[in-house]
Protein backbone atom coordinates (compact mmCIF):
# COMPACT_ATOMS: atom_id res chain seq x y z
CA UNK A 1 0.00 0.00 0.00
CA UNK A 2 1.68 3.45 -1.37
CA UNK A 3 1.86 5.73 0.87
CA UNK A 4 0.04 8.24 -1.90
CA UNK A 5 -2.64 6.24 -2.22
CA UNK A 6 -6.03 7.38 -1.77
CA UNK A 7 -8.18 6.45 0.95
CA UNK A 8 -11.13 5.47 -0.93
CA UNK A 9 -8.63 3.50 -3.85
CA UNK A 10 -7.50 1.64 -0.76
CA UNK A 11 -10.80 0.84 0.59
CA UNK A 12 -12.05 -0.23 -3.08
CA UNK A 13 -8.37 -2.55 -3.18
CA UNK A 14 -9.70 -4.46 -0.14
CA UNK A 15 -13.16 -5.36 -1.27
CA UNK A 16 -15.17 -2.48 0.29
CA UNK A 17 -17.67 -1.52 -1.58
CA UNK A 18 -18.83 1.93 -2.78
CA UNK A 19 -22.29 1.37 -0.84
CA UNK A 20 -20.52 -0.08 2.08
CA UNK A 21 -18.09 3.14 2.20
CA UNK A 22 -21.48 4.99 2.08
CA UNK A 23 -22.72 3.64 4.88
CA UNK A 24 -19.94 3.80 7.05
CA UNK A 25 -19.99 7.56 5.56
CA UNK A 26 -23.80 8.41 6.87
CA UNK A 27 -23.21 6.66 9.99
CA UNK A 28 -20.13 8.64 10.73
CA UNK A 29 -22.42 11.88 10.09
CA UNK A 30 -25.16 10.40 11.67
CA UNK A 31 -23.05 9.93 14.74
CA UNK A 32 -21.18 12.64 15.15
CA UNK A 33 -24.76 14.62 15.07
CA UNK A 34 -23.95 16.79 11.19
CA UNK A 35 -26.90 16.83 8.65
CA UNK A 36 -27.50 14.24 6.09
CA UNK A 37 -26.11 16.66 3.26
CA UNK A 38 -22.85 16.50 4.95
CA UNK A 39 -22.44 12.58 3.94
CA UNK A 40 -21.26 12.86 0.13
CA UNK A 41 -18.89 15.83 1.64
CA UNK A 42 -17.30 12.91 3.96
CA UNK A 43 -17.31 10.84 1.15
CA UNK A 44 -15.80 13.27 -1.25
CA UNK A 45 -13.51 14.08 1.25
CA UNK A 46 -12.36 10.60 2.64
CA UNK A 47 -12.28 8.94 -0.75
CA UNK A 48 -9.89 11.60 -1.82
CA UNK A 49 -7.84 12.06 1.11
CA UNK A 50 -3.87 10.79 1.39
CA UNK A 51 -3.67 8.30 4.14
CA UNK A 52 -2.20 10.81 6.84
CA UNK A 53 0.52 9.19 8.70
CA UNK A 54 -0.25 8.52 12.16
CA UNK A 55 2.85 8.24 14.97
CA UNK A 56 1.42 6.40 18.24
CA UNK A 57 3.23 7.14 21.50
CA UNK A 58 2.37 4.27 24.35
CA UNK A 59 3.75 5.75 27.64
CA UNK A 60 2.24 4.21 30.81
CA UNK A 61 -0.67 2.27 29.69
CA UNK A 62 -1.99 -0.84 29.94
CA UNK A 63 -2.68 -1.60 25.97
CA UNK A 64 -5.94 -2.22 26.53
CA UNK A 65 -6.77 1.21 24.52
CA UNK A 66 -4.86 -0.63 21.49
CA UNK A 67 -6.64 -3.93 22.36
CA UNK A 68 -10.01 -2.25 21.81
CA UNK A 69 -9.25 -0.53 18.97
CA UNK A 70 -7.40 -3.61 17.38
CA UNK A 71 -9.66 -6.57 18.33
CA UNK A 72 -12.89 -4.57 18.54
CA UNK A 73 -14.15 -7.26 16.21
CA UNK A 74 -13.44 -8.43 12.28
CA UNK A 75 -12.50 -6.00 9.93
CA UNK A 76 -14.99 -3.82 8.82
CA UNK A 77 -15.59 -0.55 7.53
CA UNK A 78 -14.39 1.30 10.31
CA UNK A 79 -11.26 -1.30 10.83
CA UNK A 80 -10.16 -0.51 7.09
CA UNK A 81 -10.12 2.79 7.81
CA UNK A 82 -7.94 2.16 10.61
CA UNK A 83 -5.61 0.02 8.46
CA UNK A 84 -5.72 2.68 5.81
CA UNK A 85 -3.90 5.16 8.09
CA UNK A 86 -0.28 5.42 7.57
CA UNK A 87 0.88 3.80 11.03
CA UNK A 88 4.31 4.73 11.22
CA UNK A 89 5.28 4.25 14.44
CA UNK A 90 3.58 1.95 17.08
CA UNK A 91 5.73 0.11 19.22
CA UNK A 92 3.09 -2.63 20.22
CA UNK A 93 1.81 -2.99 16.53
CA UNK A 94 4.65 -2.23 14.42
CA UNK A 95 7.41 -5.36 13.33
CA UNK A 96 10.12 -3.10 13.52
CA UNK A 97 12.00 -3.22 16.81
CA UNK A 98 14.75 -1.02 18.48
CA UNK A 99 16.90 1.09 16.48
CA UNK A 100 14.92 0.58 13.25
CA UNK A 101 11.50 1.30 15.31
CA UNK A 102 13.32 4.47 16.41
CA UNK A 103 14.18 5.77 12.93
CA UNK A 104 10.60 4.65 11.39
CA UNK A 105 9.85 7.43 13.79
CA UNK A 106 12.12 10.14 12.96
CA UNK A 107 11.59 9.21 9.60
CA UNK A 108 8.44 9.80 9.81
CA UNK A 109 8.76 12.89 11.67
CA UNK A 110 11.05 14.56 9.85
CA UNK A 111 8.43 13.48 6.11
CA UNK A 112 5.55 15.03 7.21
CA UNK A 113 6.86 17.85 9.62
CA UNK A 114 3.28 19.80 10.50
CA UNK A 115 1.34 17.43 9.31
CA UNK A 116 1.34 13.98 11.14
CA UNK A 117 -1.39 13.29 13.62
CA UNK A 118 0.04 12.35 16.78
CA UNK A 119 -1.83 9.74 18.68
CA UNK A 120 -0.35 9.29 22.81
CA UNK A 121 -2.45 6.48 25.29
CA UNK A 122 -0.57 6.06 28.58
CA UNK A 123 -0.16 9.12 31.14
CA UNK A 124 3.50 10.51 31.54
CA UNK A 125 5.55 10.24 34.51
CA UNK A 126 7.53 13.33 35.72
CA UNK A 127 8.48 11.88 39.08
CA UNK A 128 11.58 10.51 37.45
CA UNK A 129 12.63 10.12 33.58
CA UNK A 130 13.64 6.54 34.65
CA UNK A 131 10.14 5.26 35.67
CA UNK A 132 8.86 4.60 31.82
CA UNK A 133 11.54 5.10 28.56
CA UNK A 134 11.38 4.21 25.38
CA UNK A 135 14.33 2.88 23.78
CA UNK A 136 16.32 5.04 26.45
CA UNK A 137 14.21 8.02 25.82
CA UNK A 138 11.78 9.49 28.85
CA UNK A 139 8.24 9.64 27.98
CA UNK A 140 8.01 13.34 28.74
CA UNK A 141 11.02 14.19 26.02
CA UNK A 142 9.66 11.65 23.31
CA UNK A 143 5.96 13.86 23.75
CA UNK A 144 7.86 16.79 23.54
CA UNK A 145 10.09 15.91 20.51
CA UNK A 146 6.92 14.57 18.74
CA UNK A 147 4.47 16.91 19.34
CA UNK A 148 6.14 19.65 17.55
CA UNK A 149 5.65 18.39 14.34
CA UNK A 150 1.99 17.30 14.93
CA UNK A 151 -0.84 18.87 13.34
CA UNK A 152 -3.12 17.77 16.10
CA UNK A 153 -3.04 15.33 18.97
CA UNK A 154 -5.45 13.11 19.90
CA UNK A 155 -5.19 11.65 23.56
CA UNK A 156 -6.32 7.95 23.43
CA UNK A 157 -7.86 6.47 26.54
CA UNK A 158 -7.96 8.15 30.19
CA UNK A 159 -4.23 8.32 30.80
CA UNK A 160 -3.37 10.17 28.41
CA UNK A 161 -6.11 12.52 28.76
CA UNK A 162 -6.21 13.11 32.20
CA UNK A 163 -3.90 11.15 33.82
CA UNK A 164 -6.22 7.73 34.62
CA UNK A 165 -4.96 5.34 36.34
CA UNK A 166 -1.13 6.22 36.95
CA UNK A 167 -2.59 9.32 38.33
CA UNK A 168 -4.73 7.77 41.10
CA UNK A 169 -3.81 8.69 44.50
CA UNK A 170 -1.08 8.80 46.29
CA UNK A 171 -0.09 9.16 41.96
CA UNK A 172 3.35 7.46 42.56
CA UNK A 173 5.26 8.06 39.50
CA UNK A 174 3.72 11.67 39.15
CA UNK A 175 1.59 10.89 36.36
CA UNK A 176 0.29 13.75 34.43
CA UNK A 177 -2.03 14.09 31.12
CA UNK A 178 -0.81 15.17 27.37
CA UNK A 179 -2.53 18.27 27.72
CA UNK A 180 -0.84 19.18 31.31
CA UNK A 181 2.58 19.22 29.31
CA UNK A 182 1.46 20.27 25.54
CA UNK A 183 0.19 23.59 25.64
CA UNK A 184 0.43 24.98 22.04
CA UNK A 185 -1.33 21.63 20.06
CA UNK A 186 -4.86 20.95 19.14
CA UNK A 187 -5.72 18.32 21.63
CA UNK A 188 -8.97 15.91 20.88
CA UNK A 189 -9.09 13.75 24.52
CA UNK A 190 -10.74 10.38 23.94
CA UNK A 191 -11.38 9.22 27.24
CA UNK A 192 -12.37 5.70 28.52
CA UNK A 193 -10.45 3.32 30.01
CA UNK A 194 -10.72 1.86 26.74
CA UNK A 195 -12.59 4.60 25.00
CA UNK A 196 -14.77 2.91 22.48
CA UNK A 197 -13.26 1.47 18.86
CA UNK A 198 -15.85 3.56 17.04
CA UNK A 199 -14.93 6.80 18.68
CA UNK A 200 -11.96 7.22 17.20
CA UNK A 201 -12.13 5.97 13.76
CA UNK A 202 -14.88 8.82 14.24
CA UNK A 203 -12.49 11.13 15.28
CA UNK A 204 -10.09 10.51 12.87
CA UNK A 205 -12.67 11.14 10.36
CA UNK A 206 -13.77 14.06 11.04
CA UNK A 207 -10.11 15.36 11.01
CA UNK A 208 -9.84 13.79 7.76
CA UNK A 209 -13.19 15.83 6.44
CA UNK A 210 -12.81 18.73 7.65
CA UNK A 211 -9.24 18.88 8.23
CA UNK A 212 -10.02 20.71 11.90
CA UNK A 213 -10.68 19.08 15.00
CA UNK A 214 -14.14 18.61 15.75
CA UNK A 215 -16.36 20.66 18.44
CA UNK A 216 -15.01 20.04 21.97
CA UNK A 217 -16.13 20.27 25.34
CA UNK A 218 -14.46 21.81 28.49
CA UNK A 219 -12.54 18.88 28.85
CA UNK A 220 -11.39 18.39 25.61
CA UNK A 221 -13.60 15.78 24.25
CA UNK A 222 -15.70 15.46 20.96
CA UNK A 223 -18.99 16.67 22.26
CA UNK A 224 -20.81 14.67 19.01
CA UNK A 225 -19.85 11.01 21.40
CA UNK A 226 -19.31 12.69 24.73
CA UNK A 227 -22.45 15.41 24.90
CA UNK A 228 -24.64 13.35 27.00
CA UNK A 229 -23.96 11.93 30.14
CA UNK A 230 -25.21 7.69 30.65
CA UNK A 231 -27.68 8.48 32.56
CA UNK A 232 -29.58 10.67 30.06
CA UNK A 233 -29.48 7.69 27.60
CA UNK A 234 -29.60 4.58 29.79
CA UNK A 235 -31.90 2.09 28.71
CA UNK A 236 -32.43 1.39 32.72
CA UNK A 237 -33.22 5.25 33.58
CA UNK A 238 -37.18 4.66 33.68
CA UNK A 239 -36.41 2.21 36.62
CA UNK A 240 -34.14 5.11 38.33
CA UNK A 241 -37.64 7.58 37.50
CA UNK A 242 -39.87 5.07 39.19
CA UNK A 243 -37.15 4.82 42.09
CA UNK A 244 -36.73 0.75 41.50
CA UNK A 245 -33.36 -0.36 42.33
CA UNK A 246 -31.61 -3.39 42.25
CA UNK A 247 -30.01 -3.93 45.84
CA UNK A 248 -27.42 -6.47 45.11
CA UNK A 249 -26.24 -8.20 42.33
CA UNK A 250 -28.11 -11.02 42.46
CA UNK A 251 -31.91 -9.96 43.90
CA UNK A 252 -34.82 -9.46 42.41
CA UNK A 253 -34.36 -6.34 41.00
CA UNK A 254 -31.08 -6.99 38.91
CA UNK A 255 -33.00 -9.96 37.83
CA UNK A 256 -35.57 -7.61 36.16
CA UNK A 257 -32.91 -5.35 35.28
CA UNK A 258 -33.91 -2.11 37.57
CA UNK A 259 -31.54 0.80 37.74
CA UNK A 260 -27.97 0.08 39.13
CA UNK A 261 -27.65 3.46 41.17
CA UNK A 262 -28.00 2.10 44.39
CA UNK A 263 -25.04 -0.12 43.69
CA UNK A 264 -22.53 2.85 42.78
CA UNK A 265 -23.27 3.18 39.01
CA UNK A 266 -21.69 6.52 38.45
CA UNK A 267 -23.72 7.06 34.77
CA UNK A 268 -25.55 10.54 36.12
CA UNK A 269 -21.79 12.23 36.36
CA UNK A 270 -19.91 10.22 33.25
CA UNK A 271 -20.38 11.93 29.33
CA UNK A 272 -19.58 8.83 27.13
CA UNK A 273 -21.24 7.79 23.96
CA UNK A 274 -21.50 3.81 25.29
CA UNK A 275 -25.54 3.90 26.18
CA UNK A 276 -25.86 4.45 22.33
CA UNK A 277 -22.80 3.24 20.74
CA UNK A 278 -22.38 0.54 22.68
CA UNK A 279 -19.33 -2.16 22.82
CA UNK A 280 -18.54 -5.47 20.38
CA UNK A 281 -20.36 -4.17 17.30
CA UNK A 282 -23.40 -2.41 19.30
CA UNK A 283 -23.61 -5.68 21.60
CA UNK A 284 -24.08 -4.14 24.56
CA UNK A 285 -22.38 -2.09 27.09
CA UNK A 286 -21.58 -2.35 31.07
CA UNK A 287 -24.99 -1.67 32.48
CA UNK A 288 -26.37 -3.43 29.97
CA UNK A 289 -24.61 -6.51 31.09
CA UNK A 290 -25.55 -6.01 34.82
CA UNK A 291 -22.22 -4.08 35.90
CA UNK A 292 -22.68 0.30 37.48
CA UNK A 293 -20.94 2.51 35.08
CA UNK A 294 -17.52 3.14 36.77
CA UNK A 295 -17.26 6.91 34.83
CA UNK A 296 -14.01 5.55 33.08
CA UNK A 297 -14.05 8.76 31.00
CA UNK A 298 -14.09 11.36 33.45
CA UNK A 299 -10.61 12.71 34.87
CA UNK A 300 -10.23 10.94 38.72
CA UNK A 301 -12.51 8.27 37.99
CA UNK A 302 -9.97 5.69 39.83
CA UNK A 303 -10.76 7.99 43.11
CA UNK A 304 -14.27 9.10 42.94
CA UNK A 305 -15.01 7.21 46.56
CA UNK A 306 -15.26 3.40 45.68
CA UNK A 307 -16.91 1.63 42.01
CA UNK A 308 -19.55 0.21 44.62
CA UNK A 309 -20.54 3.26 46.16
CA UNK A 310 -23.73 5.08 45.41
CA UNK A 311 -23.13 8.96 44.13
CA UNK A 312 -24.84 10.60 46.95
CA UNK A 313 -22.93 8.60 49.73
CA UNK A 314 -19.85 10.56 51.07
CA UNK A 315 -16.35 9.95 49.68
CA UNK A 316 -15.27 10.77 53.68
CA UNK A 317 -15.68 8.96 56.97
CA UNK A 318 -18.37 11.22 58.11
CA UNK A 319 -19.40 9.26 61.41
CA UNK A 320 -15.99 9.48 62.51
CA UNK A 321 -16.14 13.87 61.95
CA UNK A 322 -19.40 13.84 63.54
CA UNK A 323 -18.25 11.74 66.91
CA UNK A 324 -15.51 14.46 66.93
CA UNK A 325 -17.90 17.02 66.46
CA UNK A 326 -20.19 16.27 69.30
CA UNK A 327 -17.56 15.73 71.86
CA UNK A 328 -15.64 18.94 70.85
CA UNK A 329 -19.01 20.54 71.16
CA UNK A 330 -20.11 18.91 74.28
CA UNK A 331 -16.95 20.09 75.79
CA UNK A 332 -17.18 23.68 74.33
CA UNK A 333 -20.58 23.77 75.26
CA UNK A 334 -19.87 23.24 78.62
CA UNK A 335 -17.09 25.65 79.17
CA UNK A 336 -19.04 27.94 77.77
CA UNK A 337 -21.70 27.45 80.37
CA UNK A 338 -19.81 27.27 83.28
CA UNK A 339 -18.06 31.13 82.33
CA UNK A 340 -22.31 32.08 81.64
CA UNK A 341 -22.68 30.57 85.38
CA UNK A 342 -19.41 32.16 87.45
CA UNK A 343 -20.06 35.98 85.62
CA UNK A 344 -23.66 35.10 87.14
CA UNK A 345 -22.56 34.18 90.12
CA UNK A 346 -19.98 37.40 90.06
CA UNK A 347 -23.17 39.97 89.21
CA UNK A 348 -24.92 38.44 92.35
CA UNK A 349 -21.98 38.62 94.52
CA UNK A 350 -21.45 42.47 93.62
CA UNK A 351 -24.75 43.04 93.86
CA UNK A 352 -25.86 45.77 96.74
CA UNK A 353 -29.21 45.90 97.93
CA UNK A 354 -30.89 49.18 98.11
CA UNK A 355 -31.70 50.43 101.37
CA UNK A 356 -34.43 52.90 102.46
CA UNK A 357 -30.96 54.80 104.14
CA UNK A 358 -29.77 54.76 100.54
CA UNK A 359 -32.69 56.00 98.66
CA UNK A 360 -33.07 58.96 101.46
CA UNK A 361 -29.55 59.95 101.27
CA UNK A 362 -30.05 60.36 97.54
CA UNK A 363 -32.85 62.58 98.02
CA UNK B 1 -10.85 23.05 39.65
CA UNK B 2 -12.67 20.28 37.20
CA UNK B 3 -16.20 19.21 37.70
CA UNK B 4 -14.98 16.00 38.84
CA UNK B 5 -12.58 17.27 41.27
CA UNK B 6 -15.98 19.78 42.73
CA UNK B 7 -17.71 16.82 43.25
CA UNK B 8 -15.23 14.57 45.04
CA UNK B 9 -14.81 17.77 47.37
CA UNK B 10 -18.59 18.48 47.99
CA UNK B 11 -18.92 14.57 48.78
CA UNK B 12 -15.98 14.07 50.58
CA UNK B 13 -13.93 17.83 52.83
CA UNK B 14 -16.77 19.87 52.10
CA UNK B 15 -19.46 18.04 53.94
CA UNK B 16 -16.85 16.98 56.45
CA UNK B 17 -16.94 20.74 57.51
CA UNK B 18 -20.05 21.36 57.27
CA UNK B 19 -21.14 18.06 59.29
CA UNK B 20 -18.39 19.41 62.07
CA UNK B 21 -20.07 22.99 61.93
CA UNK B 22 -23.22 22.01 61.92
CA UNK B 23 -23.60 19.50 65.07
CA UNK B 24 -20.55 21.55 66.98
CA UNK B 25 -22.09 24.45 66.82
CA UNK B 26 -25.36 22.53 67.79
CA UNK B 27 -24.51 21.15 71.07
CA UNK B 28 -22.68 23.74 72.21
CA UNK B 29 -25.83 25.71 72.00
CA UNK B 30 -27.83 23.22 73.37
CA UNK B 31 -25.49 22.60 76.15
CA UNK B 32 -25.26 26.08 77.02
CA UNK B 33 -29.21 26.21 77.23
CA UNK B 34 -29.14 23.48 79.60
CA UNK B 35 -26.66 24.96 81.58
CA UNK B 36 -28.64 27.63 82.42
CA UNK B 37 -30.52 25.27 84.67
CA UNK B 38 -33.32 26.58 85.90
CA UNK B 39 -34.09 28.50 89.19
CA UNK B 40 -35.63 26.23 92.56
CA UNK B 41 -39.21 26.90 92.64
CA UNK B 42 -40.28 26.70 96.36
CA UNK B 43 -43.64 26.27 95.85
CA UNK B 44 -45.55 22.73 96.58
CA UNK B 45 -45.40 21.13 93.84
CA UNK B 46 -49.53 20.49 92.78
CA UNK B 47 -48.24 17.87 89.60
CA UNK B 48 -45.65 15.99 87.90
CA UNK B 49 -43.16 18.39 86.15
CA UNK B 50 -41.63 16.13 83.59
CA UNK B 51 -45.23 14.48 82.40
CA UNK B 52 -46.34 17.95 81.73
CA UNK B 53 -43.52 18.59 79.82
CA UNK B 54 -43.60 15.61 78.06
CA UNK B 55 -46.78 16.21 77.67
CA UNK B 56 -46.53 19.25 75.81
CA UNK B 57 -43.36 18.41 73.72
CA UNK B 58 -46.07 16.74 71.59
CA UNK B 59 -49.89 18.37 72.21
CA UNK B 60 -48.64 21.90 70.98
CA UNK B 61 -47.94 19.90 67.92
CA UNK B 62 -51.66 19.99 67.31
CA UNK B 63 -52.77 23.70 66.70
CA UNK B 64 -55.60 24.77 68.59
CA UNK B 65 -59.35 26.26 67.01
CA UNK B 66 -57.91 30.03 68.06
CA UNK B 67 -54.73 29.68 66.67
CA UNK B 68 -55.89 27.76 63.25
CA UNK B 69 -58.70 30.70 63.46
CA UNK B 70 -56.77 33.64 63.71
CA UNK B 71 -53.91 32.11 61.36
CA UNK B 72 -55.36 29.33 59.19
CA UNK B 73 -52.64 30.12 56.49
CA UNK B 74 -49.51 29.83 58.27
CA UNK B 75 -50.60 26.83 60.10
CA UNK B 76 -51.48 24.98 56.94
CA UNK B 77 -48.74 26.34 54.58
CA UNK B 78 -46.14 25.49 57.91
CA UNK B 79 -46.97 22.08 58.03
CA UNK B 80 -47.23 21.49 54.16
CA UNK B 81 -43.49 23.15 54.24
CA UNK B 82 -42.57 21.55 57.02
CA UNK B 83 -43.70 18.00 56.60
CA UNK B 84 -42.70 18.18 52.69
CA UNK B 85 -39.39 18.90 53.69
CA UNK B 86 -39.12 16.13 56.02
CA UNK B 87 -40.60 13.77 53.57
CA UNK B 88 -38.32 14.88 50.61
CA UNK B 89 -34.98 15.16 53.01
CA UNK B 90 -35.93 11.59 54.81
CA UNK B 91 -37.75 9.60 52.44
CA UNK B 92 -35.92 9.96 48.89
CA UNK B 93 -34.07 6.87 48.36
CA UNK B 94 -30.47 8.46 47.53
CA UNK B 95 -30.67 10.45 50.72
CA UNK B 96 -31.26 7.24 52.98
CA UNK B 97 -28.12 6.07 51.07
CA UNK B 98 -26.06 8.68 52.52
CA UNK B 99 -27.72 8.56 56.34
CA UNK B 100 -27.34 4.34 55.88
CA UNK B 101 -23.72 5.10 54.68
CA UNK B 102 -23.06 7.59 57.93
CA UNK B 103 -24.97 5.97 60.43
CA UNK B 104 -25.68 2.49 59.25
CA UNK B 105 -29.19 2.61 59.87
CA UNK B 106 -31.54 2.39 56.74
CA UNK B 107 -35.10 2.46 56.14
CA UNK B 108 -37.86 1.89 53.32
CA UNK B 109 -37.93 4.50 50.59
CA UNK B 110 -40.99 6.43 49.35
CA UNK B 111 -41.41 5.99 45.54
CA UNK B 112 -39.26 8.47 44.05
CA UNK B 113 -42.23 10.04 42.12
CA UNK B 114 -43.91 10.56 45.23
CA UNK B 115 -41.00 12.21 46.65
CA UNK B 116 -41.12 13.79 43.68
CA UNK B 117 -44.55 15.56 43.74
CA UNK B 118 -44.10 16.63 47.29
CA UNK B 119 -40.87 18.72 46.34
CA UNK B 120 -43.21 20.08 43.99
CA UNK B 121 -45.57 21.12 46.59
CA UNK B 122 -42.62 22.04 49.15
CA UNK B 123 -41.45 24.97 47.18
CA UNK B 124 -45.10 26.28 46.20
CA UNK B 125 -45.89 26.26 50.40
CA UNK B 126 -42.27 27.92 50.75
CA UNK B 127 -43.06 30.53 48.12
CA UNK B 128 -46.36 30.87 49.43
CA UNK B 129 -45.16 32.01 52.88
CA UNK B 130 -42.83 33.90 51.03
CA UNK B 131 -45.58 36.33 49.63
CA UNK B 132 -47.30 36.15 53.03
CA UNK B 133 -44.36 37.43 54.41
CA UNK B 134 -43.94 40.35 52.18
CA UNK B 135 -47.63 41.02 51.69
CA UNK B 136 -48.85 40.50 55.48
CA UNK B 137 -47.97 43.95 56.59
CA UNK B 138 -47.75 43.18 60.58
CA UNK B 139 -45.33 40.30 59.29
CA UNK B 140 -43.41 42.34 56.88
CA UNK B 141 -42.77 44.68 59.80
CA UNK B 142 -41.25 41.61 61.78
CA UNK B 143 -39.15 40.53 59.20
CA UNK B 144 -35.62 41.08 59.28
CA UNK B 145 -32.89 40.02 57.02
CA UNK B 146 -32.01 36.65 58.89
CA UNK B 147 -35.86 35.98 58.17
CA UNK B 148 -34.87 36.11 54.43
CA UNK B 149 -32.04 34.58 54.77
CA UNK B 150 -32.87 30.98 56.37
CA UNK B 151 -36.11 30.74 54.15
CA UNK B 152 -33.40 31.20 50.91
CA UNK B 153 -31.51 28.58 52.65
CA UNK B 154 -34.41 26.15 53.40
CA UNK B 155 -35.57 26.32 49.52
CA UNK B 156 -32.49 26.48 47.49
CA UNK B 157 -31.95 22.39 48.23
CA UNK B 158 -35.18 21.46 47.71
CA UNK B 159 -34.94 23.69 44.05
CA UNK B 160 -31.28 22.77 43.21
CA UNK B 161 -32.50 18.90 44.35
CA UNK B 162 -35.72 19.59 41.89
CA UNK B 163 -33.47 20.39 39.17
CA UNK B 164 -30.58 17.93 39.61
CA UNK B 165 -33.09 15.03 39.88
CA UNK B 166 -35.12 16.10 36.85
CA UNK B 167 -31.21 17.40 35.05
CA UNK B 168 -32.30 20.20 33.99
CA UNK B 169 -30.08 21.46 31.44
CA UNK B 170 -28.99 24.88 32.53
CA UNK B 171 -25.94 24.00 33.81
CA UNK B 172 -24.26 20.28 33.01
CA UNK B 173 -25.96 17.69 35.18
CA UNK B 174 -23.22 17.20 37.64
CA UNK B 175 -22.82 20.67 38.18
CA UNK B 176 -26.30 20.79 39.66
CA UNK B 177 -25.84 17.86 41.55
CA UNK B 178 -22.66 19.88 42.96
CA UNK B 179 -24.74 22.80 43.55
CA UNK B 180 -27.20 20.63 45.32
CA UNK B 181 -24.74 19.23 48.19
CA UNK B 182 -23.51 22.68 48.31
CA UNK B 183 -26.67 24.39 48.86
CA UNK B 184 -27.35 21.33 51.42
CA UNK B 185 -24.16 22.22 53.11
CA UNK B 186 -24.72 26.00 53.45
CA UNK B 187 -27.88 25.60 55.28
CA UNK B 188 -26.00 22.79 57.64
CA UNK B 189 -23.04 25.73 58.09
CA UNK B 190 -25.61 28.55 59.15
CA UNK B 191 -27.72 26.45 60.87
CA UNK B 192 -26.62 26.71 64.53
CA UNK B 193 -26.48 30.51 64.13
CA UNK B 194 -29.64 31.11 62.94
CA UNK B 195 -33.77 30.83 63.60
CA UNK B 196 -33.18 27.15 62.04
CA UNK B 197 -31.88 26.33 65.65
CA UNK B 198 -35.50 26.28 66.41
CA UNK B 199 -35.52 22.52 65.37
CA UNK B 200 -33.90 22.04 68.20
CA UNK B 201 -34.98 24.49 70.49
CA UNK B 202 -38.77 24.08 70.10
CA UNK B 203 -38.87 21.15 71.68
CA UNK B 204 -36.79 22.36 75.19
CA UNK B 205 -38.61 25.47 74.77
CA UNK B 206 -42.53 23.19 74.76
CA UNK B 207 -40.49 20.95 77.72
CA UNK B 208 -40.23 23.78 80.22
CA UNK B 209 -43.12 25.25 79.37
CA UNK B 210 -45.07 21.99 80.07
CA UNK B 211 -42.91 21.51 83.00
CA UNK B 212 -44.48 24.93 84.81
CA UNK B 213 -47.98 24.13 84.19
CA UNK B 214 -47.38 20.56 85.13
CA UNK B 215 -45.61 21.50 88.34
CA UNK B 216 -48.46 24.04 89.02
CA UNK B 217 -51.10 21.12 88.59
CA UNK B 218 -52.49 23.36 85.44
CA UNK B 219 -52.76 21.97 81.47
CA UNK B 220 -50.67 24.03 79.53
Amino acid sequence: MSKDETLGAALRRQGISRRGFLKFCAATASMMALPPAMVPAIAAALEKARRPSVIWLSFQECTGCTESLTRSHSPTVEGLIFDTISLDYHHTLQAAAGTAAEAAREAAMEENFGEYILVVDGSIPLGNPGFSTIAGISNQSMLLDTAKGAAAIISVGTCAAYGGIPHASPNPTGAVSVSDLIKDKPIINVPGCPPIPMVITGVLAHFLTFGAIPELDELGRPKAFYGKSIHDRCYRRPFYDKGLFAETFDDEGAKKGWCLYKLGCKGPTTYNACATTKWNEGTSFPIEAGHPCLGCSEPDFWDGGGFYKALSMPTEDIARTAVYAVGAGAAAGVALGAMSRAKKKRAEKAHKKVTIDDLEKGG
Amino acid sequence: MSETELLLWVRGPALQIATAIFLLGIVVRIVEILMLGRKKNLAEARGSAVAGGLRTMFSRSIPDRGTLQRSMFNVVAGYVFHIGFFVVLFLFAPHILLFQDVTGVSWPALPTPVVDATAVVTMIALLAVLVHRLLNPVMRFLSRFQDYLVWLVTILPVVTGYLAFHRVDVVPPPTLIVVHILSVELLMVIFPFTKLMHAFTLFMARYYNGAIAGYKGVNS
